[in-house]
């Protein structure tokens, strides 16, 4: 427990000094992007790690809330307007989503999910009236909040970690939940859960509520960001990168995510600088990951370092046995 | 007038390469109870291979036919690599092979960008095809009429396949009931190679005479991956008459919601799939949902 809260103490200690000893600016954004990229894998997280759904539409999810956002900065209203506005879209759009993915389970609901991710993707780069198709939608600035312009990118990256600080105990205080037991309870046993009297099926809608509202804060903080939105975010492969950011740290914890989003942003931002395109990498990984560490690396590292120190225990004890 | 007809002949053209490409994937899905994320990706592939091979980039130029049989075979022969070296090793885990199938589909795009470049490649169809039909006042291209008979023999041959076949049998109960037919003797393991690599062949064919009509370009998985998806979800996973009918269907509803309502298109495809998803979960034709 101890160690745990050592390394917490580390870890805030760092992400808070990111600013002051990055070499530069370029960096302290990096981070601003692994950060707001684990808010959405984590987002993902609780439906494909503890709720056992495996959703390939994030995107979309993502997607919408960054064209509400932009859409609605387009038609002349403020940031606090289009924020909240982008947030009752995103989460309209998951409860769509989730009436419908959750008609299934298991690999139908990834087909559902995948066609729905599709559909919108479709949508994004046709409803040229609407989203402006391939040339996407531009933003003109970010918001400043009590008179601190988020233009900076310090200043953002603080707003950032903030936002992310708020998502990651969110998610913690619902997984720890009398819920979230329930949700992991649904995962592994629906048939007994539903013979003990729990709703399955609402409990995997809330899930899956929270987990599009942490999407659709990711997709604003992702659009703000960037100042643009266009299909490609949308696309699959958008959708299988998310994915592979939990499954590469491991789904089913709140730790694994955040690396693996750490992972996933650091190797695409190295790599685009050699090479022009990064998808047949992100399919090597995928296909690496599936074979070689099918549990992601937080939950396979934990595993080694596990069976290492029992090792390690009963060889202790096999040598006091013998010194006896 | 015309612009109706033709339209409807446009839909039935499309329908056709939809099934074309959508009996495999709903074989594969029926069989191995996995969407085959990597089948628009091996439609994209059949389409290059054809379209090299035709236009004579490779510096011969082939018959459309001969082109069309090579890239069947070359790419039946990748997807039975697929299954047989990627996805046997996950066997029981539906989950990491819809994963793994979505990892090698993101690594063929990548390829396919890489070999041939971003530029869409046009394809020209066969010569003796070239010309129109007339019938009345009305003019249909003899090519269009060409791919809706060919869908209909294929749609009899895989038929027959299924139904009339020791093979066919074979596949069927596999797909009724893996654990039983293992039971009573079938190689169910060898029926996947075989399905994987039937619907691997059939998605490059249709790529290859959809060719001319849609083009081949970087993406194209990505267009037409979604239309089998929805294609499968309306008729119902495992079904070739599923196929046939929700094909049929999303060739109409995509072509005349191209027409009439562009900026919609994809969005009216939406709408079928929605209905049947809260009416009907398991599609037109299909049994429960895994």
């Amino acid at each position: 427990m101890t160690g745990r809260l050592v390394a917490l103490t580390i870890g805030a200690i760092v992400l808070l000094t990111v600013p002051l000893w990055m070499p530069g600016i370029y960096y302290v954004n990096v981070t601003s992007q692994i950060l707001f990229y684990a808010i959405f894998a984590l987002g993902l997280d609780v439906l494909a790690g503890y709720a056992g759904l495996t959703s390939l539409g994030h995107a979309a999810l993502f997607g919408i809330a960054s064209y509400a956002t932009g859409y609605i900065l387009g038609l002349g209203a403020g940031h606090t307007v289009a924020i909240i506005g982008a947030m009752v879209i995103g989460l309209i759009s998951t409860a769509i989503f989730a009436a419908l993915s959750l008609r299934a389970t298991g690999i139908g609901f990834i087909m559902i999910t995948l066609a729905l991710g599709e559909i919108l993707w479709g949508l994004a780069y046709r409803w040229i009236s609407m989203t402006g198709g391939d040339n996407g939608i531009s933003l003109h600035g970010r918001p400043a909040p009590f008179g601190i312009a988020l233009s900076d990118a310090n200043a953002f990256y603080y707003a950032t970690l903030l936002v992310f600080v708020v998502s990651l105990a969110a998610a913690y205080i619902f997984i720890h939940s009398p819920f979230g037991a329930a949700l992991r309870g649904t995962r592994d046993q629906p048939r007994r859960m539903n013979a003990l009297g729990y709703h399955v099926w609402m409990i995997r809608f809330w899930a899956f509520m929270f987990s599009g509202l942490l999407t659709s804060i990711s997709g604003i903080l992702f659009v703000y960001y960037n100042q643009f939105i266009s299909p490609p975010t949308l696309a699959l492969t958008s959708s299988a990168e998310v994915l592979l950011m939990v499954i590469a740290g491991g789904a089913g914890s709140l730790f694994g995510p955040i690396v693996g989003a750490a992972l996933v942003v650091i190797v695409k931002s190295i790599v685009s600088g050699f090479i022009e395109r990064w998808n047949f990498l992100l399919g090597a990984i995928f296909v690496a990951i599936i074979i070689f560490m099918p549990d992601g690396l937080v939950p396979g590292t934990q595993r080694l370092l596990r069976r290492w120190r029992s090792a390690a225990k009963t060889a202790k004890a096999a040598k006091t046995r013998s010194a006896s | 007038m015309t612009f109706w007809s033709l339209l409807t002949v446009n839909s039935i053209t499309f329908g056709g390469l939809l099934f074309l490409l959508s009996a495999g994937f709903s074989l594969i899905f029926g069989l191995m109870r996995i969407p085959n994320l990597t089948h628009g990706s091996l439609f994209m592939l059949g389409a290059y291979v054809g379209a090299t091979m035709v236009g004579g980039l490779i510096g011969i130029s082939t018959d459309f036919w001969i082109a069309a049989l090579v890239a069947t075979i070359v790419v039946a022969a990748f997807g039975a690599v697929i299954e047989r070296f990627l996805l046997r090793q996950l066997l029981g885990n539906e989950r990491a092979q819809v994963l793994m199938t979505l990892g090698i589909s993101l690594m063929v795009a990548d390829f396919c960008l890489m070999v041939w470049g971003g530029d869409p490649l046009n394809m020209s169809t066969p010569a003796h095809l070239g010309g129109f039909v007339r019938a009345g006042p009305l003019a249909f291209p003899l090519y269009r009429l060409a791919i809706i008979v060919i869908a209909m023999i294929f749609a009899a041959a895989l038929w027959y396949l299924l139904d009339r076949t020791r093979l066919g049998a074979m596949i069927r109960a596999g797909v009724d009931d893996a654990e039983m037919a293992r039971v009573v003797g079938i190689r169910v393991s060898r029926l996947f190679t075989i399905v994987f690599a039937l619907g691997a062949g059939l998605a490059a064919f249709a790529g290859v005479i959809g060719g001319p009509i849609l083009s081949v370009y970087p993406g194209l998985d990505q267009d037409m991956l979604p239309l089998a998806l929805v294609v499968v979800i309306l008729g119902g996973t495992g079904s070739l008459l599923g196929s046939f009918v929700g094909s049929l269907i999303i060739g109409f509803i995509y072509n005349f919601g191209q027409a009439l309502l562009p900026e919609l298109a994809y969005f009216v495809l939406f709408l079928p799939m929605l209905l049947v998803l809260i009416l009907r979960p398991q599609g037109l034709f299909g049994r429960q949902m895994p």
